[in-house]
């Protein structure tokens, strides 16, 4: 068993022609959580699904505890998706199920479980995020924060060893933020599993992680602790972690000289 | 002028070209569905429920319309019979018209209509909202749990609903000729009885909408898991649902009511 879940190596991946990851290299070791950190559009979704298999680098490789995962069959993959959870950026709950058959839904598709020790899972997942009175409740009933609890429920239901987060604090209040930060910390430590956390809430990250990945233009560009990060003179890294609005990530998009653009409006 | 040609030639043969892959996603994805069936025999309450969503809650437009067509069919084969006499033959009108034809294309049309769409809709937004992904990421695949129940209770479905459509079609047909207008019933009964074929006409009937329940099911269900995931994608995909599976029935009622008849 390595010491890394997760081995990213000079990995490049397209969508057609438009290249979106190059050279990408990456460890994550066993029982961190580790945040994936960049721009929209940066390329740090993409990377989560190639973790899961669920795209295929152009080159380059991504080994889930020692296997290649885009050398797996499907079956393969599906086996090793067993041991993975994901949460999906808005949760991504079945609308036709309530809280409780969604949490149960991977144990049920998965198990053999007798109804009655589904039940006791389901409720100990829920009880872990707060919502165990909540079981019966729609996902239509539930607020944006109870729904990503919900989804985390879930996603932890089969105890995985790779927990991801896709941008896990999107649209949520300042309370439901921190729930959820203080949910993933608690989770991974409690299941011994590894997190990758992929977001652009530099505060809040920095608060519960043990390492960083900055993505920019599908490159890692920079990488260390959150404290090293924070002190990091680096332009791109101090840009991102003040959240200023220029530097190496221009405010103004593409376009011409502003004095001549105005000048020629004037002669149409 | 050339140029402009040359642009339009190859605008069709693009489209043209574009279709044909199309439909060739479209066979791979039938073929999948297939293959993928066996968890939805092995828990067939999956099947069930799919059942009810597309079957027993299409039933009331299926006989309402069944219904007023039958007593059409029963208003205009009266108007027409009684010139040569022979007004008695209203019931097997009545009744080949619908089983034949009738019963097995409204259902289907109808059918494409209110549940096709629904289908679509509905996996077209679970893709949208990443609930498709979701099951994916947790090992399970959702062509066998999401694609192929809902194949198969559209299959199921289509012949129960035709056969539905065409008994309450001719209880409407009876109710306007016999009831409303005055035809002898017993005329009315055994002409039909005489008339209708079990093997060349019901049978016939129910391998036709078994046919379109196929095609109509697969349309829906392919429209909404290729659908674009967005609002915009999701509403044209429903559209294409309705306009692609009326002309499927259509085209595949001609070639099947061709066999038939050569037989």
């Amino acid at each position: 068993m390595t010491d890394h879940i997760v081995e990213i190596n000079a990995l490049n991946f397209a969508y057609n022609d438009r290249p979106l990851l190059r050279s990408v290299d990456m460890r994550i070791p066993r029982g961190k959580v580790i945040a994936i950190m960049g721009g929209s559009g940066s390329g740090k979704t993409t990377l989560l699904r190639l973790i899961g298999g669920q795209l295929k680098p152009r080159s380059g490789a991504v080994r889930v505890d020692g296997k290649v995962v885009h050398d797996l069959d499907s079956q393969g993959i599906y086996q090793m998706r067993r041991k993975m959870g994901m949460l999906f950026q808005f949760g991504a709950l079945f609308t036709d199920l309530s809280v409780f058959d969604n949490v149960a839904f991977p144990l049920r598709e998965h198990t053999d479980l007798p109804e009655s020790v589904i039940r006791d899972l389901v409720l100990l997942k829920l009880n872990a995020v707060g919502l165990r009175g909540a079981r019966d409740l729609m996902p239509a009933e539930l607020s944006g924060g109870m729904a990503r609890r919900v989804a985390l429920a879930r996603a932890v239901a089969l105890d995985p060893m790779l927990i991801m987060y896709d941008e896990p604090f999107a649209g949520l209040d300042p309370i439901s933020m921190g729930v959820i930060v203080n949910l993933i910390r608690k989770l991974n430590d409690a299941l011994g599993a590894t997190s990758i956390v992929v977001t652009h809430d530099v505060h809040e990250a920095f608060l519960f992680v043990d390492y960083v990945y900055f993505v920019s233009a599908g490159q890692v560009v920079a990488e260390g602790t959150p404290k090293e990060l924070n002190a990091s003179t680096m332009p791109f890294v101090h840009q991102f972690v003040h959240g200023e609005a220029d530097g190496p990530v221009p405010f103004h998009f593409a376009a011409p000289d502003y004095r001549k653009d105005m000048l020629r409006g004037a002669h149409v | 002028m050339f140029d402009r040609l040359v642009d339009t030639l190859r605008g069709i043969g693009h489209r043209v070209v574009d279709r044909v892959w199309r439909l060739g996603f479209a066979a791979r994805f039938f073929l999948q569905s297939l293959a993928c069936s066996g968890d939805s025999f092995r828990r067939f309450p999956l099947v069930i429920k799919e059942i009810y969503f597309t079957g027993v809650l299409s039933l009331i437009i299926i006989m309402v319309s069944a219904l007023f067509v039958g007593m059409v069919l029963g208003l205009q084969g009266y108007n027409t019979l009684q010139k040569y006499g022979s007004s008695e033959a209203v019931g097997v009108l009545v009744a080949l018209s619908l089983v034949r034809e009738l019963g097995p294309v409204v259902t289907a049309l109808l059918f494409a209509g209110r549940a096709g769409t629904a289908i679509t809709a509905e996996i077209g937004l679970m893709k949208a909202t990443e609930q498709l992904s979701a099951m994916e990421m947790m090992a399970i695949n959702p062509i066998a749990r999401v694609v192929a129940p809902r194949f198969w209770a559209g299959v199921i479905s289509m012949p129960l609903l035709a056969s539905l459509f065409s008994l309450t079609g001719v209880f409407g047909g009876y109710l306007v000729t016999v009831q409303m207008i005055g035809v002898d019933e017993g005329a009315f009964w055994s002409q039909m009885q005489a008339g209708v074929d079990f093997r060349e006409d019901i049978v016939n009937g129910i391998i036709k909408s078994m046919v379109f329940g196929v095609a109509c099911t697969i349309i829906a269900l392919f429209e909404g898991y290729e659908a674009p995931p967005t609002a915009e994608g999701v509403s044209r995909a429903t559209t294409r649902t309705v306009v692609n599976s009326s002309l499927a029935v259509l085209g595949l009622d001609f070639v099947l009511t061709s066999f038939m008849i050569s037989t």
